[in-house]
Formats: structure tokens, sequence, C-alpha cells
């Protein structure tokens, strides 16, 4: 059975349609890449399938684990194992880092029937993670995300993800603001998590983050539709020969 | 301090859990104020004719006041008229507690205690924690009581007080909120039934946090209690109160008075859990709380530390300050005010510098959610001799929705040129964005939201004691209830 199966998806904000109508199946195990012009929807959705509210689903329908996502709240949706890392991380003042991630791990692990953790037993694996993504731990004594670096946000979205653990992780642009090293070091998080079961949808302009992180196949999504689906080397012909080349007007039939 | 966000979540499911009425026989005096009423108290108190003289000179001070300008009314709230006439101003439990031993006290009054999680017996004496109870307007117990006399601390209801400590209770009431200070505090002056009272003498430091909780359990009564607190030099107290009250369809006054004086390098901290009945959803019923706390830093580097976390009451009128006399003396005021539903609350401080180098800090977050109207309302004035004076003023408001209310009255009044003033202000709401990222991460909405509200509270949170810090936290939980849906 496939991971997430989405079919003729529509979906509007504040009445603008932006989705337009997007198939896309994934299997368990599978690395689907998704670029696109700035613009074109990415990011919306990925929004929608994090069950965003402020997206308005008007057509089309999407089944994660054979259950119906579009009926999902967020939080439910995150029970279930949907991680969406942001494109751009918020803000939560006054909240320190390691109490948000447990709070979360234990909203999940209680959504789920499991047992909450305690700090003796949430903090070696948090700080076995720090370590993994190499982050500066005094940066964790902070308010999350406050103050970081655009691209300090970034690795902490991974840092999430490695703690919770999800079946279906979308990154909408991790790749960006991340500098050389940061980028390896991203990357490694990611494959350290790649497994059979777990399914990564991976939004970026970028063919050097495909490059560590090699998908299985690549999406072109323009103005709210896939135009185009390939293997890895698409997203290489992309880079050489811009979107254009991708639309539907520019493709022989 | 962090509470688990799951013990909120179950909170914030809850009503309000104090609204429990206790079933006690009730010795009260007839509804009404004047003369006869104020002798009545007086006498069933037993007290001196010093003290029935003060309270009828208030008495008489109330009288015109009402009769010639009313109730103050420039604060940010509404209700409608009060009628002074038909509240009952002394209640009390019957049967006349011994304070110091507990199996003398109604055990319906100790399960009443218990129920709202308060340590009043002796084997909570590891919690470190000295209670005094006032139940409608009497002191029922106050634990601890030889330990703290070994230091020479008296922590005793204010009724006892008066018998026992006259001279101490009789240099410093009313010299820093005297009965003409305002008409609520006229109105205490006269009626007030009881409190606590506590002495730290020189160079003591309180070896213990002292705490008095406070309970409206009869209907159709006010609580009028009155809590003097004198720190000798060099001394030092911390001290907590809470305070909460049944469901009741009317709406019940609470005019408090608290006095503070801090003599040279002593340091007073108070701390307040305000979590009266405040109302049904509709805004029915509900406590008035209109109350007058100030302090006086009346020796040189003394300190006067006010930390206030006001989730209950259907109004709050408050506006804890320091007077900040001797010289090198700081006064702080930490606030948290939420208000939901039909809430208002307009609250702040006031601090007057008059010695030299004086330093004052107010951090204040105001929380509006529901219909909720929260203002801030502070005063900063800078004397003409306090050379080197310094405020820092920090305002924050949060707002939950859109139906609520922020309103901020800053007022400043700098006599002196060297004086150094800064004040930030800030307005934020929670944001679509802050909640979806919570909740993707798994987190219900109630538990989002929360977590953003003591993420904003922190600063203040921080300067409460450790267990009253996560009674805070939860307790906003629970009144944030329902307010994002
Ligand atoms: N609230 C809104 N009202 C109107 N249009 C919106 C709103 N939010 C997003 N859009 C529009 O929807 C379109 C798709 O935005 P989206 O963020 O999904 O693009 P993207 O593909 O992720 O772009 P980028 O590569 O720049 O991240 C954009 O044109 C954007 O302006
Ligand atoms: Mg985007």
């Amino acid at each position: 059975m496939s991971l997430l199966e989405i079919k003729n998806l529509h979906a509007s904000v504040d009445g603008h349609e932006i989705l337009k109508g997007v198939d896309l199946t994934m299997n368990p195990g599978e690395v689907h890449s998704i670029m696109g012009p700035n613009g074109s929807g990415k990011s919306t959705l990925a929004a929608v399938l994090a069950r965003r509210e402020s997206f308005e689903v008007t057509a089309g329908e999407a089944l994660y684990d054979g259950k119906d996502l579009l009926a999902m709240k967020p939080e439910d949706a995150a029970c279930e194992g949907v991680f969406l890392a942001f494109q751009y991380p918020v803000e939560i003042p006054g909240i320190g880092n390691a109490y948000f991630l447990r709070s979360a791990m234990n909203a999940i692990r209680k959504y789920r029937g499991q047992d909450e953790l305690d700090a003796m037993d949430f903090l070696p694996l948090f700080r076995e993670k720090v370590k993994l993504l190499e982050m500066d731990g005094a940066l964790m004594n902070r308010s999350l995300n406050e103050g970081f670096s655009g691209g300090e946000k970034k690795r902490n979205e991974i840092l999430q993800m490695a703690m919770l653990q999800p079946k279906l992780a979308i990154l909408d642009e991790t790749d960006s603001g991340l500098d050389i090293d940061a980028l390896r070091i991203v990357a490694q998080g990611v494959n350290a998590l790649r497994s059979p079961e777990r399914s990564f949808l991976v939004i970026t302009h970028y063919q050097r983050l495909l490059n560590y992180i090699t998908p299985h196949f690549v999406h072109v999504l323009v103005d709210g539709k896939i135009v185009r689906s390939g293997g890895p080397e698409l997203a290489l012909e992309l880079e050489e020969k811009g979107y254009g080349w991708a639309e539907p007007d520019q493709v022989p039939a | 301090m962090s509470a688990s966000v799951e013990t909120i979540r179950e909170l914030a499911q809850q009503e309000y859990k104090w609204g429990f009425v206790t079933k006690i026989d009730e010795d009260r005096v007839p509804k009404g104020l004047n003369e006869a009423i104020v002798r009545l108290i007086s006498e069933r108190k037993g007290e001196p004719e010093w003290m029935l003289d003060w309270r009828l000179k208030a008495l008489r001070h109330w009288m015109s006041v009402e009769r010639e300008q009313g109730e103050p009314e420039w604060a940010n709230v509404k209700y409608g008229p009060i009628d002074y006439q038909d509240i009952v101003y002394y209640s009390a439990p019957k049967q006349r507690p011994v304070v110091d031993s507990l199996d003398a006290i109604d055990p319906e009054i100790l399960r009443t205690y218990e129920k709202l999680g308060i340590p009043l017996e002796e084997q909570k004496r590891l919690a470190g924690v000295a209670v005094d109870a006032v139940f409608d307007s009497v002191s029922v117990a106050t634990t601890f009581k030889g330990k703290l006399a070994e230091m020479g601390v008296i922590f005793c209801s204010f009724s006892d007080a008066v018998k026992n400590h006259p001279d101490l209770v009789k240099k410093y009431l009313g010299t820093v909120v005297p009965h003409t200070d305002n008409f609520f505090a006229a109105l205490n002056a006269a009626v007030f039934t009881d409190g606590s009272f506590v002495y730290v003498p020189k160079g003591v430091r309180c070896p213990m946090e002292l705490s008095t909780y406070f309970r409206i359990n009869a209907a159709e009564t006010g609580q009028f209690e009155r809590t003097l607190i004198v720190a000798d030099e060099g001394a030092y107290v911390s001290y907590l109160e809470g305070c909460t009250a049944p469901i009741r369809d009317e709406n019940q006054l609470h005019a408090a008075v608290v006095e503070l004086v801090a003599l040279d390098n002593a340091t007073i901290k108070y701390s307040t859990v305000q979590n009266w009945y405040p109302g049904d959803k509709e805004g029915r019923g509900g406590i008035y709380n209109f109350v007058t706390k100030r302090g006086k830093c009346l020796g040189v580097n003394s300190k006067i530390s006010w930390t206030q976390v006001e989730t209950g009451s259907a109004i709050t009128w408050k506006y804890p300050g320091c007077i900040l006399q001797g010289d090198n003396s700081v006064g702080e005021f930490y606030s948290v005010a939420l208000t939901n539903n039909r809430q208002q609350a307009d609250t702040g401080t006031k601090m007057i510098h008059i010695g030299k180098n004086t330093r004052s800090t107010i951090v204040s977050k105001g929380i509006s959610a529901g219909y909720g109207q929260n203002t801030y309302r502070g005063q900063v004035k800078i004397m003409k001799g306090a050379t080197g004076a310094r405020n820092y003023t920090q305002c924050d408001s949060l707002l939950i929705g859109d139906r609520c209310g922020a309103h901020t009255f800053p007022y400043i009044d700098v006599r002196n040129s060297t004086a150094r003033m800064e004040h930030e202000a800030s307005t934020s709401k929670i944001g679509e964005n802050q909640l979806f990222y919570l909740r993707q991460r798994g987190l219900k909405t109630e538990d989002a939201v929360s977590m953003i509200v003591n993420g904003f509270c922190k600063t203040v949170f921080r300067e409460l004691p450790m267990e009253f810090a996560v009674e805070a936290q939860k307790l906003l939980g629970v009144s944030l209830e329902g307010s994002v849906g």
C-alpha cells in the first residue's frame, strides 16, 4: 500500500486558487523531490498536507497510510506521523527547546497510547541528536528558535524531525540558507533517518541537496500542477535548462 | 518549573474547580453599613477602644466620600452600582477556632482547605511554608507559630496582633495606606475583619515562605481583610497569598488593604496568585476585587518586590506600588493579568521615587481573551530630591482572538533632571503561524495556546517561588479554557 496518495488536489487561500489539481503517489521508503519556480505552490502543498487550516481544500483527496488525511487536524496528522520542516520556522519566546520537544513527543506518545517520557528518558536521546546535528548545546538552552540564525533554525527543524521520527517527512527548502558544512550535516541527519518505512518529500530549488540525498523521483510543480516527473536526472536537467523548459507549452506532447 | 503540558491540558478542560460551598454554621452580623455595625464588628472581635476609634474615623470619612463623590470612576472598568447597604460585613465560622490547635477547627473547614490543596496539616511542615488561612472574615489557623516565634518572627492573624502586639500595630497601621487614601481603602479601614500580620525583627531572615490563603465562603458577604507586614532593619521575608471563592450568581465585593514597611536594608517579597471566582461565560457573578496594596521602603537600601498573577475575579482594580523613601531603595512590580470571557482588569503599579538613587522595575504582562478587557495603568513619579533615580518599565500585551481589548495608560512625572527612565511596550497577537507550528508538532490547540502564553509570562513567573510558579502556570491553562475555538 502506498504511504501517500494525492489525487486531483485543489486548494485556495483567501479565495485565490493555488493548487490546481495535484496528483502524487509515494510508497514507503521513497524519497520524492519537488522543484518549481517561486510562487508555484510548493509550500502550499506542504502546508495542506500538514493540514494548515487557513488553506482551503476545494477538491481532490489525499490518503495517508490508508486514512483520509484531509479530514485530520494538524495535531492529529502530526501524531499519525506527518512532519513538516518549515521553510520559515516560527519563534516562540519564553519556551525552551528541550521543554517544547519533550511536550511534543509526549503529546504524540499519548495519542499512540504510549507512556510519557520523563526528563531522564528524554535527555540522553536529545543529547544524542544534538550531537548528530553538531548543534551548539548552548543554543538549546534558549527559547524555541528565538534569535536563531536562518541556518540554525533549519538545523533545529531536522533535530526535531530526528526526535519525532515521523513516517512522512516533508522538508520545505530546508537547504536554503545553509552553509556548505551545515548542508552536509543536515543531509547526513536526513540520511540517518532513511528507512524502508519512512518516506521523504523534499522541496528544494537546488540540485546540490540532491547530491547528498538521492531521490527516487523528481517532480516539477508549476502554477499549482505537477507538470513533469522523472528520476534524479530530471533535477540535473532542470538546473541546466531552467523551469521554462519543463513547462507544458514548451514540452512537445 | 515547567508544568507538563498534559497537566495544563487536563486542567484546561475543567471549569472553575474551586467553586464549591462549604456547609458550616456562620455567625454573621446583619446586612448594611453604619456606626452600629462597625461597633458590632469591633465588639465581636473583642477589640480595644483605640481600634474601634480608628475604624469609626474611617467610617465617617467613607460616608462623606460616598455622599459627595461616590466610588472612583476613573478606572477602565464597567459595572452596575454596588449597594453597600446590601452587604454583610462580618461572617465567621460559628465555632471560634483556637489558634494553634488544628484539632479545634471545624473539620468542614479543614476539608475545604484540603480540597484547595493547602498545606495546613502538620505533615506538610516539610514544605517549608507557614500558612495563615482566612475563611470568610476570620483567620482560622496559623501554622508554625512556635518555630517562627523562636526567631522572633511574628506571624499571626490581624486580630491577634491587635490583642498581643498593639504597639507594633499602632505604630504602623495606616502609615502606608491611610484611611483617606481612596474609597475602598476607607471602607476597608472601617469594616476590615481579619487578615495577616507579620513582623520580622532586626537582622532575621525569615526561614520559610509565609503564606495566607483567603477563602470567601458565605453568600452575600464581602471580604475585607487587612494585612500588615513589617520587616525591621536587615530583615528578609517572602510572603505568598492565594485566594479562591465559590461559584455564585451574585457579585461579591472583596476590598482588601495590604501595607508593607521595609526599614533599613530590609527586603520584602510579596507574591499573589489571585484566583477569585471570575463569573461565568456571560459575565454573571464573580468577585469584584478592589484592593489597595502598597509598600513603603522607609529605610536605606530597602527593597520591596511585588509579584502578582491575576487570573480570577470579574473585575480587578489593583495597583500594588512602592514608596521609595529611603536612599538606594528598590521597588519591583512583576505582573501577569489575564482576562477571559467577560472579565475586566485595570491593574498596574505606582512607583514614587523620593530618596536618592532609588530604582524601580516594572514588568507587566497582560493577556486578553474572549471579551476580556485588560488595562495596564502605571504611574512613575520622580520627586525633586530623588537624584539619580532610575525606572525601567516593560509593558506587554497579548491578544487571543479579536473581541478582547488591551489598553495601556503609563503616567510619568519627572521632577528631577538626573532621572533615567526606560519604557518598552508591545502588543502582539497569538499568531496563526505560531499555533500551526506547535500543532504541527503534535500539540493540541489549547496546549499550544497555554505554551505560548506561558512563554509570554516567563519573566514574571521566574519571580515566583517555585511551587507557586507551577500553580500559576496551571491556572493560566484553566483560565484560558475555551479562549480559542
Ligand atoms: N494569504 C495569501 N493570499 C494570497 N495569495 C497567497 C497567500 N499565501 C500565499 N499566496 C500565494 O500563493 C502562491 C504560492 O505560494 P507558495 O508559498 O506555495 O509558493 P512556493 O512554491 O513555496 O514558493 P517559494 O519557492 O518562493 O517558496 C504565491 O503566489 C503566493 O503569493
Ligand atoms: Mg515555499
